[in-house]
């Protein structure tokens, strides 16, 4: 078995460095997008990270910042580096399916602003990766086109529903990663794999061409390899898009720039409702990341937020029924899968049989249900009441403390296989990452040494709305104190 | 929160037929049992969301306050015509082809 070519602590190439290298003429964009495509070939066929490769594209991009580089143009901050996007992000001409059977073959007319931003950045689009269809999963199996392999552990889920971002980022395919995370679709499978993955602030980073699943919760953030590649990232993706009208008007504060100052003074609230529950393991790291912020001089106290107890149910109530009416659109009759039929009824509903899977068909009706007459205010008013709760409570923990910090999941990754038939086993993965969504708030995953079995344990730091510097400073302490990822972690 | 009445019947067969059927979704006997039974456990857990006394509380539909957003009428480009018609499954004359609709004359 290869190992990975990089990763995290493993003396990787990071983003920041190839671009440093690229914009100085000392490798050329052409030549890192060739060896992202060869460790792809070596290796994907056993992870099955990508659903597609845009090889071509990647090579003209990549030819188009050698130009720049010859000319003496500034090719941008993420000159050359090879990125992964998440196959929910559309992209002009290239095949955007959303791990589903029903947009199978479609290629978009436009790009998402995410994509467009990141090749003005200078970044190369290399490929586009597998996830739980149309976003709805922890462990990327409910992909119409197979499960993504853990990269440190072949048997194990990648988690998800952003697996195949994490997973080409795990496993050195590409320094960088683009997800979408709804209830924690970045961040915890970025704890699964043992790379950074983080959650903007609702609003931050645009969203037009982000093929949606529940609007009030969705956002798109980075995967990267080190805290420093992530906030990069961001920097990057965030700020406002005149396309997208939920997209915050305010100018986005550059992260990268205070990255290096440290936790001094930092009120830190240690949340023992978001590692009460979790595996004696994972606890063990949550609290160790927390000593270790101590040390670096922040001040951490346990604080308890039992409103985050009820997020689960209010989520998995609420999403459903935003992803019912947002599939609605899927009816066979101006893009994707059509399924012929007698009447136009006949054929959207054999259309949406036939191109949906039973994940989605489950939330589709559970959401169709919950917004149904004589259950919408017992359901989904009450979850919209809770949502309320909930965000009450960050802002009431937000007096005392600057900074909240917990679990990313309960477990380090599963078998797979293991919960695909139990969808409540499989929900509550979402637990501890489920709040900031409800509420819009930023958080991040960072890799945090492993759990008993060798296994990537991911610590997850929160911050209020908008205070992504403060979030990306505290990470960037909570990763220069964590423990190596020990390369026991057998891989089949 | 009446509508929350813990006597009220739990989620049934019936419901997940009608609620297929107003989702454009087709099951199998067999998907009506097993979606009967998954969506049960799920509702049974948000029981305790139900049971909370909220009515203190406005629901949050957002986590931002979502304001009208207004831009200057200035024409600009649009999607392409040719490349939206291509991903359509059935075209004609500019236009998406669908089969008939239901009660209308053939």
């Amino acid at each position: 078995m290869t190992p990975p070519a990089s990763g995290p602590g493993l003396g990787a190439t990071t983003a920041l460095e190839t671009a440093a290298a690229v914009r100085a003429g000392e490798r050329s964009a052409r030549q890192v997008v060739e060896e992202a495509l060869a460790a792809v070939t070596a290796r994907d066929g056993e992870l099955n990270a990508f659903l597609s490769i845009g090889a071509d594209r990647a090579r003209a991009q990549a030819e188009a910042v050698d130009a720049a580089v010859a000319a003496g143009d500034d090719p941008g901050p993420l000159a050359g580096v090879p990125v992964a996007l998440k196959d929910n992000l559309c992209t002009r001409g290239w095949d955007t399916t959303c791990g589903s059977r029903i947009l199978e073959g479609w290629r978009p007319p436009y790009d998402a602003t995410v994509v467009v931003r990141l090749r003005d950045a200078g970044a190369v689009a290399l490929g586009k990766t597998n996830m739980d269809e149309f976003a709805m999963g922890s462990s990327t199996e409910n992909s119409a086109f197979g499960p993504t392999r853990n990269p440190r552990h072949g048997g194990k889920v990648p988690g998800g529903s952003s697996g195949g971002s994490a997973a080409a980022v795990a496993a050195g395919f590409t320094p960088l990663g683009l997800g979408s995370d709804t209830g924690g679709s970045i961040r915890q499978p970025a704890a699964l794999c043992g790379v950074v993955g983080m959650k903007p602030t609702y609003g931050r980073v645009s969203r037009y061409g982000l093929v949606a699943f529940a609007s009030s919760l969705d956002q798109i953030g980075p995967f990267a390899a080190t805290v420093e590649d992530a906030a990069v990232l961001f920097d990057v993706l965030a700020g406002h898009d005149p396309l997208d009208s939920t997209s915050l008007p305010t100018p986005a504060e550059p992260v990268l720039a205070r990255l290096h100052e440290g936790v001094a003074g930092v009120r830190v609230g240690l949340c023992r409702d978001l590692v009460d529950g979790c595996a004696p393991d994972v606890v063990a790291r949550v609290r160790e990341a927390a000593d270790a912020l101590a040390a670096a001089g922040a001040l951490v106290e346990e604080i308890s937020v039992p409103e985050f107890g009820f997020g689960l149910s209010a989520y998995y109530l609420i999403a459903p029924a935003e992803a019912s009416s947002n599939l609605a659109r899927y009816d066979g009759v101006r893009y994707g899968l059509r399924v012929e039929g007698e009447d136009a009824a006949a054929m959207n509903a054999a259309t949406r049989t036939a191109g949906f899977g039973p994940e989605v068909k489950r939330r589709i009706m559970l959401g169709t249900y919950a917004l149904s007459a004589g259950y919408y205010d017992a359901y989904y008013a009450q979850a919209q009441r809770v949502r309320t709760l909930v965000m009450q409570a960050f802002a009431r923990a937000y007096e005392s403390v600057d900074i909240l910090l917990g679990a990313t999941a309960p477990t380090t990754a599963f078998d797979i296989g293991a919960k695909v038939d139990d969808p409540m086993a499989m929900y509550v993965n979402d637990v501890c990452t489920i709040p900031s969504n409800l509420s819009g708030h930023p958080a991040v995953s960072v890799p945090f040494g492993a759990g008993d079995d060798g296994l990537p344990v991911g610590v997850q730091v929160l911050a209020p709305a908008l205070d992504e510097a403060l979030l990306f400073r505290v990470a960037r302490v909570v990763e220069a104190h964590a423990p190596a990822l020990a390369e026991r972690a057998a891989r089949s | 929160m009446s509508d929350a009445d813990p006597g009220r019947a739990p989620l049934g067969r019936d419901d997940v037929v009608h609620v297929a059927h107003l989702a454009r979704l087709e099951l199998s006997d067999e998907e009506v049992e097993l979606f009967t039974a998954q969506l049960r456990t799920v509702l049974d857990h948000a029981a305790d969301v139900a049971a909370l006394d909220l009515s203190h509380l406005e629901p949050s539909s957002h986590p931002i306050a979502l304001q009208n957003v207004m831009r200057a009428d200035e024409p600009r480009p649009s999607l392409e015509r040719d490349e939206v018609l291509g991903a359509a499954p059935a075209v004609e004359d500019h236009r998406f082809r669908v089969p008939r609709i239901g009660g209308e004359a053939p």
